[in-house]
């Protein structure tokens, strides 16, 4: 297919947030993803964009999936790669994250890809160091490529999401994907509802543009797309519910409720999945579920977001 | 702004070039046309359907986007940002005779990207280069196999090829700035 040739310019060298993009920011993030979609299908999976770059993955929590696919991106780039672990640097030593930023900086990097359990650090590293920050998840705030696979994965699947009625279940207050999944489908017109027992739901979730329910099972049989999130036992104080058994029996995606949704629902997850709690393993498998295909698309995401956070460092550069 | 190649003379043009394709091309032998994105993947589609009827066998077109292969995309003084698009190559180019299609061809860093870009998919048997016209200026050791005009036009001034598919009109221009 032939498109006119559409003039955007990206201005962003840091990715913060969902909630400061605008429509036309998200949509031209996956216009760009859609580029670097074959790359996994190519007889070499590599492009010079980035020769000569250097991309750090600053990891102050533990994660698979998103380390991984960055530093998969980046390869595909030709980027260079340096990872960082909190247990084995200078971190445990008490140096504070905007030193060891800059320090990394000093050694001449160009990208830092930032996970850490304190909402607003990206932010934060954001003004305090030249390089282009990416953020891979902070705390409870946002995890922005996480949201923007999830709604490319939608957009792919759907088309559009327009006037989609989605249904993000389970433990929103502490989920990061929660916040940047609501930013981004309600901006492309997609009308949320969040679903969970109240004692997981986040403080002033009525200045949200979102529904809430409590019960899985009034709105399952609307929803065109559910997003089940995990239950995040690592972060939780108290008991929000009296049972790991009875929060399944009321909130888990099972084959019985799956059959009643409808036929062209979408079964997402961001992982990792706590088999048989928050989803039964016929449905995580299952014909309705784009799990996998969540992850094939976060690749393509974030050379996209690699690409374009260096492209605006460059035009700032020549300023 | 000055016309330099009306619709009707766009459309010889095209011609004058599956004509000299066909005749480069010995019975038998299997080609593919690929157009660098935008404005040669139209061409690239003219090109392959002309072929295909002349010839009387399927000739393969495919679009290359050379984005990510461009060498001014990390220079700070490098011009607009470029759109990252899709490379649309849906057959095998192992061994193939390719034809690379572009509007202009002026200082060759393009083709450069674009070989670069071919190479990474697979290995063709040959890489020719056709292009509407050929303006001079060049910077890299490349010249087009085919090429329907060669014009001087001054490096300050600009030549814009329009196509009937994206632009309304079939025509070359050329302008000033």
């Amino acid at each position: 297919m032939i498109r006119r040739n559409t003039k955007f310019n990206w201005k962003r060298k840091h990715l913060l947030s969902l909630r400061d993009l605008s429509r036309q920011e998200l949509e031209h993030i996956f216009e760009t993803a859609k580029g670097f979609e074959q790359f996994s299908t190519r007889s070499i999976k590599k492009a010079p964009t980035l020769r000569g770059k250097v991309m750090v993955n600053m990891f102050f929590e533990d994660s698979t999936r998103t380390r991984i696919s960055f530093s998969l991106a980046a390869s595909r780039l030709s980027a260079d790669i340096v990872d960082f672990t909190k247990k084995s640097s200078s971190v445990s030593k008490g140096e504070t994250l905007i030193d060891t930023a800059r320090n990394l900086e000093a050694m001449g990097i160009d990208i830092v890809v930032i996970r850490h359990n304190a909402g607003g650090a990206a932010k934060l590293l954001s003004r305090s160091i030249n390089a282009c920050v990416v953020n891979a998840g902070d705390g409870f705030n946002e995890h922005p490529t996480q949201g923007l696979l999830d709604v490319y994965t939608i957009v792919k699947e759907k088309g559009s999401l327009e006037g989609l009625k989605i249904g993000i279940v389970g433990d929103i207050a502490h989920s990061r994907v929660a916040r940047s999944n609501i930013w981004a489908m309600t901006k492309l017109g997609a009308e949320v509802t969040l679903v969970g027992p109240p004692t997981l739901m986040p403080a002033k979730v009525d200045q949200l543009p979102v529904n809430v329910s409590y019960n899985l099972d009034d709105v399952i049989e609307n929803l065109d797309v559910i997003n089940m999130l995990r239950i995040q036992f690592e972060r939780m104080g108290g008991n929000p519910f009296p049972s790991v058994r009875e929060y399944s029996h009321f909130f888990g995606l099972t084959v019985e409720r799956a059959q009643r949704a409808k036929p062209g629902m979408l079964v997402m997850h961001p992982g990792p999945i706590n088999r048989g709690l928050e989803m039964e393993s016929e449905v995580a498998d299952g014909e309705k579920s784009v799990i996998l295909k969540q992850v094939a698309n976060g690749l393509a995401i974030r050379m996209a977001v690699l690409f374009l956070v260096n492209q605006a460092a460059m035009q700032e550069g020549k300023k | 702004m000055k016309i330099l190649l009306n619709a009707g003379q766009v459309r010889a043009a095209v011609d004058e070039l599956v004509g000299q394709m066909a005749a480069a091309t010995p019975a038998g032998t299997d080609i593919a046309v690929i157009g660098i994105k935008s404005r040669g993947e139209i061409l690239a589609q003219r090109f392959s359907q002309k072929l295909t009827d002349k010839l009387g066998r399927d000739i393969p077109c495919g679009a290359l986007d050379i984005t990510l292969y461009r060498d001014d995309i990390n220079d700070p003084h490098g011009k607009a940002q470029p759109t990252v698009r899709s490379t649309e190559i849906d057959f095998n180019i192992d061994g193939l005779i390719i034809i690379l299609v572009d509007d202009v061809l002026e200082t060759g860093r393009s083709i450069r990207a674009a070989m670069d870009a071919l190479i990474d998919l697979g290995r063709p048997r040959a890489i020719r280069l056709a292009v509407l016209i050929d303006r001079g200026h060049r910077e890299l050791p490349i010249q087009a196999d085919f090429y329907s005009c060669k014009v001087d036009v001054p490096q300050d001034e600009s030549v814009e090829v329009s196509l009937v598919e994206t632009d309304d009109v079939d025509q070359v221009a050329v302008s000033k700035g």
